[in-house]
């Protein structure tokens, strides 16, 4: 989005040269990830083969939808740091709906409208109370981890009914179901920040939240609207993991909120707001998955793989800077 | 005589823009040198070159004789090269002492050094005769004395040469008067000044030479001012000349459209009351902090009313928020555009059909984008937004065009009441007269129009009716044949005749 005087230019003029920065400038991630995985799949063994495809994917899903409600967060400029504690409290309180009612339709709902409670609060908190995101979602953080911890009584909770795994482990034509639920979070929220009002109104909010009151946009209503749906994903995305599992664990997903917001800002999604395309979030993803994976086929001990992560992230944000910089801004 | 600052053959692309075009030009020492030209003529980039912000893409600046090259504002500042931007560079929860001395603040012992900071910064407030507590909050002030304290900083850092970016905009004119006497200070001082603004009658009255820009190119430069004309300088800005830039309209007025009854609420200290009619252009005048935007705030529902009642075509109307009082037909174009009007970092398309888009959309949920291009097409056309396309981002226009985004916003959408708050501020005379045009045309669409100005010329100009506000109350109102300058202006300073000890309250 920060090259658009760029692709007017490349509109009047298509030629292979300006195609490719035009590439370059809008996309800039898609083209490091594609070379990132022709590279891994020529020099590391066993990386391009289907069995490693799938497992990479499932590795991602749980990162790929909490990424689409997270999107809609920092578009809105704003963050959510209480992910993390709700994919673990709406695990546990499904285990333990299931196990105490023997449903798995209701624990699965139970689970997810957990993560959609603690979403509300953290809406109304910020939209109403005008308390900072970072500082309600950081004490949602520890609220709803120590909840977690007090439903299951500090253990990890086995969950008694079968029928509840096909949610996490079943399988769609040859691929797991959590890669497909992703594949359809990416696509719905895709559609909801491209042709949507929710969407646009969003980004309006993120570019500039005064100018966004004064037009006549209901500010405070799609706040809440933001970290309730970011909740209920939350809280869905904690359900599959317990499903995967086959247990509520109070202690999972830990750091997994830094994950979620380095893999958007790491596609070009911007901290401070108003910028934020949906294919920066999957690619983001992608390249957190992709290198882990490859890291761990290469026997990359894990305190190497946290070094890593952390260097990838600092050059990818240093490529968009210096990206911005160079297409200027003409006064 | 040699330039003390010298462009040479400067020339600035963008992506898709050529800013400036071989510029050449050079101020002297102990001289004001103005720079004209309509939105987008390149003053700003040129003064973003002078400050280090930009690098030039050719051409050099020369210092003393000397070229030099800043990769950055700091490096500028260092070398004694100062730009005061529109937008100021403050820090809004630092006290004025500490903003003054930013970066520099007078240190023992490797702590700050509180006695000497307020020291000098007691000092430099009584040079620019403000009389300011140095231990309040940048918050607390209103522009104007921001605008003093942004002027403070650069004296601080022993500028040689202070570029002015329409230093006035947000100045009454006492505060005005008073800039003008630190810039003769400063001249006197054998500082190399360079002015720029839209306003001819400051440049006339303050500027000793004058250069002329249009579209990226220098036009002209008069070394002297005694022979120049305003007809002159604004021919050569808009390559034609222009008679009478208000080009008043008359209009036949209809019933009553919005009757406002003893309204107070924040700003607005005694209950203020006024009624516009159905095609009427009413004017609001006051200094700064006189409550006119506070009125027009309450009014759109951004503040609370603490009492009275606003009636619509004669029915009573509940305004608590902008979406309410845009659903029920009353527009507001803002006073900032910078920070409550244009969404930068989103392209003008969008900027245009933010508000009007609810009512565009399917399904009651999903963007109509074939609609919303027509309409952004429609009102680029119509109002002559200049933008190499409408993916632009809305940022990278002019302050003319961005204002012009905002009245495409609000004209999409049907209204019966539109209030603009400083239409024109930063805007360059071609486009004003665009400006005061389209409001004559919304009068005569049937609209309800209320416009905000502190320029009195401005307001005298196009309004039928003026109401002069003065310290949160209505003082006066002026009907067209018997308004003038002076009267006006009496009105307006009423209450403020003893002295300037209230000036630094919150606004």
């Amino acid at each position: 989005m920060k090259s658009n005087t760029l692709e007017a230019a490349g509109q009047r003029t298509i030629s292979v040269g300006r195609l490719f920065s035009r590439l370059w400038e809008n996309s800039g991630m898609i083209v490091v990830y594609v070379v990132l995985f022709v590279l891994l799949s020529i020099f590391v063994p066993y990386f391009f083969t289907w069995r490693n495809m799938i497992a990479l994917a499932l590795s991602i899903s749980m990162l790929g939808m909490v990424a689409c409600t997270m999107l809609f967060c920092l578009a809105s400029g704003h963050f959510d740091l209480s992910v993390s504690s709700i994919v673990a409290l709406s695990g546990v309180v499904a285990g333990v709906v299931i196990n105490g009612t023997g449903s798995v339709i209701l624990g699965i709902f139970a689970g997810i409208l957990a993560g959609g409670v603690f979403g509300l609060l953290n809406g109304v908190i910020i939209a109403k109370a005008h308390i900072n995101a970072l500082i309600t979602t950081l004490a949602m953080m520890h609220i709803a981890r120590g909840f977690a911890y007090i439903v299951s009584g500090g253990q990890a909770m086995s969950i008694g009914n079968t029928k509840f795994f096909g949610l996490g482990n079943g399988i769609f034509l040859g691929v797991p179901s959590p890669i497909w639920i992703t594949i359809a979070c990416f696509a719905v929220f895709a559609v909801l920040i491209n042709y949507t009002t929710y969407g646009r109104n969003t980004l309006a909010i993120g570019g500039n939240i005064e100018a966004a009151r004064l037009a006549g946009i209901n500010v405070d209503r799609i706040k809440i609207i933001i970290f309730s749906a970011q909740g209920l994903m939350a809280g869905f995305a904690g359900v599959i993991l317990a499903s995967r599992m086959t247990s509520g664990q109070p202690m999972s997903a830990q750091g997994f909120e830094l994950n979620v917001i380095s893999s958007c800002v790491l596609g070009g999604v911007s901290l401070t707001g108003g910028i934020a395309p949906i294919h920066g979030a999957i690619v983001g993803v992608l390249i957190m998955g992709t290198v882990q994976d490859a890291m761990s086929l290469l026997n990359i001990p894990t305190f190497y793989q946290y070094v890593v992560r952390g260097v990838i992230l600092l050059i990818a944000v240093m490529i968009d800077q210096i990206k911005q910089h160079r297409s200027g801004k003409p006064t | 005589m040699t330039s003390f600052i010298e462009f040479r053959d400067i020339s600035k692309q963008f992506p898709g823009v050529q800013a400036l075009n071989e510029v050449s030009f050079g101020v002297q020492e102990g001289s004001v040198h103005g720079l004209v030209g309509e939105n987008g003529a390149g003053k700003s980039t040129l003064l973003k070159i002078l400050s280090g912000a930009h690098p030039p893409s050719s051409g050099s600046v020369l210092l003393n004789g000397q070229e030099v090259a800043f990769s950055s504002p700091r490096d500028a500042l260092d070398a004694g090269i100062a730009v005061i931007y529109q937008e100021l560079n403050l820090v809004p929860d630092m006290s004025v002492a500490e903003n003054l001395l930013l970066g520099h603040m007078p240190q023992q012992r490797g702590f700050i050094n509180r006695d000497k900071l307020l020291r000098t910064a007691r000092d430099m407030l009584d040079y620019l005769t403000e009389s300011i507590d140095p231990n309040v909050k940048i918050r607390r002030l209103p522009i104007a004395q921001r605008q003093m304290i942004e002027i403070g900083k650069a004296l601080l850092h022993n500028a040689k040469v202070i570029a002015f970016d329409e230093p006035t905009s947000s100045l009454s004119g006492m505060e005005t008067e008073q800039l003008f006497k630190i810039i003769e200070g400063l001249r006197a001082d054998g500082c190399a000044i360079i002015y720029v603004s839209h306003r001819l009658n400051e440049i006339f009255e303050v500027c000793d030479a004058l250069t002329v820009f249009r579209d990226g190119r220098l036009i002209e430069t008069f070394d002297r001012m005694g022979s120049v004309t305003h007809d002159m300088v604004v021919s050569r800005m808009v390559g034609r000349s222009i008679q009478d830039i208000y080009g008043y309209r008359p209009r036949n007025t209809g019933e009553i459209v919005l009757d406002v009854q003893a309204v107070t609420g924040p700003g607005v200290s005694e209950p203020a009351s006024f009624s516009v009619r159905k095609g009427e252009i009413l004017g609001f005048f006051g200094l700064v902090g006189a409550g006119r935007s506070e009125l027009m705030r309450i009014l759109y529902g951004v503040q609370k009313a603490s009492a009275g009642r606003v009636l619509l075509n004669g029915k009573q109307v509940v305004i608590d928020s902008p979406e309410k009082a845009l659903n029920v037909g009353i527009a507001l174009c803002p006073e900032d555009r910078k920070l409550e009007g244009i969404i930068p970092v989103r392209d003008v398309k969008e900027n245009i059909n933010i508000t009007v888009r609810k009512q565009f959309v399917r399904a009651g949920f999903f963007l109509n984008k074939a609609r919303e291009r027509a309409n952004a097409a429609d009102f680029i056309a119509k109002l002559q937004i200049k933008t190499p396309s409408m993916e632009q981002l809305a940022g990278n226009l002019s302050g003319g065009n961005q204002q012009k985004i905002i009245l495409a916003r609000n004209l999409s959408i049907k209204t019966t009441v539109i209030i603009l708050d400083e239409p024109t501020r930063g805007i360059d005379v071609g486009t004003k007269s665009e400006i005061y045009r389209l409001i004559y045309s919304l009068g005569e669409m049937g609209m309800a129009v209320v416009v905000v100005s502190s320029e009195l010329p401005e307001i005298i100009g196009i309004s039928d009716r003026i109401i002069v506000m003065s310290k949160g109350r209505i003082v006066a109102e002026v009907p067209r044949d018997q308004a003038n300058e002076e009267d006006i202006l009496h009105h307006a300073l009423a209450g403020h005749g003893n002295g300037e000890s209230d000036k630094g309250e919150a606004k």
